[in-house]
């Protein structure tokens, strides 16, 4: 087995190919998860507890909070990200227009079973006054499958 | 007065530290305590800040947790890859509690320091990549005069498109660990970091380290990049480090370590 190697005292870091070489600054969730391993550190004579919950509140708060510096990075997804920027009402509307078309697509499916049910009223007797305007039914055979 | 801050434990030997070293978690100058044929990165913090109750606050100050988070990088970076890293927050009452410690657990440090000797740690993400979820993929049959229906049926085959995406996406996010662990010494999983915390709203499915020997490391990086192409369209995969072993860096002195802060 290898033992340790001494240390040398130049730091200098390997180069490892593939790698570019000037080093960017560690994004800093993935360092957070390093250096505090899964949210709990009990070493020393100090005692530090963090729980997982609370991690992730910290990267949260830790990203909000450093907004510059993010931006420094190229990130800005929140000023794209409708439920975290101004965008809430852009979202209701997205919301309420779909909760309208999943509606419309259940009353056309009742809709259907009742065509179904008055195709045969229509033929019946005592039929009395003609549907209103109904242009279109009959002249063109209609797929049901 | 101070406590002792603990960064990196390292093997001692002739050299003093690299004269370069960044400034600490207190802006202090790094310095070393040695004991046992080991050798100790540490700096001396105030303890009015550094005591338990203020610490545990400070930690809740999201400028000071990552100002002095990224400094604890940057002093075990900076000893390049011999070190043992220490996990963050690690403090002890004076340094001759550091140099208990060095004894105690000398052999612990020597195993631990010899499973990470010439090695270093890389991490991987893979995202499933969803810029492309062929949205005006019509359904034939769909009946055109029946917007709702249409919409709803439109809905269902994205929806179940969707599911077979992310899975495959999912099941490559495995191949693309299973193959990179094989190349490393040790390999392991990190949960994936929610979109909140990486500002990527793709979701994150695979979030590993792996430790790798530098004799492997351009194979490593070839084997990245190989795996970028081969998954290309249904998920993208970031490289990262080379990484201090954060991740395998089995002190003795963790949760489950025999001197987990008790006393003496």
């Amino acid at each position: 087995m290898s033992t340790p190697t001494p240390w040398r005292g130049n730091g200098a870091a390997p180069a490892y190919p593939g790698t570019s070489a000037a080093p960017q600054p560690a994004n800093l969730a993935d360092l957070l998860e390093r250096v505090l391993d899964k949210g709990i550190v009990i070493a020393g004579d100090i005692r530090i507890n963090l729980l997982d919950i609370e991690l992730l509140t910290i990267r949260i708060r830790l990203l909000i909070a450093s907004v510059d510096r993010a931006r420094e990075m190229g990130i800005d997804w929140w000023e794209h990200d409708p439920t975290l920027s101004s965008g809430d009402r852009r979202r209701d509307l997205a919301a309420e227009n779909r909760r309208l078309r999943e509606r419309l697509g259940e009353l056309e499916a009742a809709r259907s079973k009742e065509d179904a049910g008055e195709a045969d009223a229509d033929a019946g007797p005592g039929a009395a006054e003609p549907p209103p305007a109904r242009k279109g039914t009959g002249t063109r055979p209609r797929r049901t499958s | 007065m101070t406590h002792t801050w603990l960064y990196a434990v390292a093997p001692a030997g002739p050299d003093p530290l690299p004269p370069d070293l960044p400034g600490g978690v207190a802006d202090e100058g790094p310095r070393t305590v040695t004991a046992d044929g080991l050798l100790a990165v540490v700096g001396s913090v105030p303890t009015p800040d550094f005591d338990s109750d203020t610490l545990q606050r400070h930690l809740g100050e999201p400028q000071w947790l990552e100002r002095t988070a990224r400094a604890h990088h940057r002093v075990v970076s900076a000893l390049g890859g011999r070190a043992l890293p220490v996990r963050y927050g690690t403090v002890y009452r004076d340094d001759d509690r550091v140099r208990a410690l060095l004894t105690a657990h000398a052999d612990g440090f020597r195993a631990a320091l010899a499973g990470i000797a010439d090695r270093t740690e890389w991490g991987v993400k893979a995202y499933q990549d969803r810029t492309d979820p062929d949205e005006g993929d019509e359904e034939d049959g769909a009946p055109e005069d029946r917007p709702g229906t249409a919409y709803l049926l439109r809905r269902r085959s994205a929806r179940d498109r969707a599911d077979r995406a992310l899975a495959d996406a999912a099941e490559r996010a495995r191949q693309v660990h299973r193959t990179l662990a094989g190349l490393a010494d040790r390999s392991t999983e990190h949960p994936p970091q929610p979109p909140e915390a990486t500002g990527v709203r793709d979701p994150m499915l695979l979030n590993g380290a792996y430790l790798v020997h530098r004799s492997r490391a351009a194979e490593f990086a070839r084997a990245v990049t190989g795996l970028q192409r081969l998954h290309g369209p249904v998920l993208r995969v970031e490289l990262t480090g080379p990484w201090p072993p954060y991740s395998f860096a089995d002190l003795p002195i963790g949760p489950s370590g025999p001197s987990g802060g008790d006393a003496e």
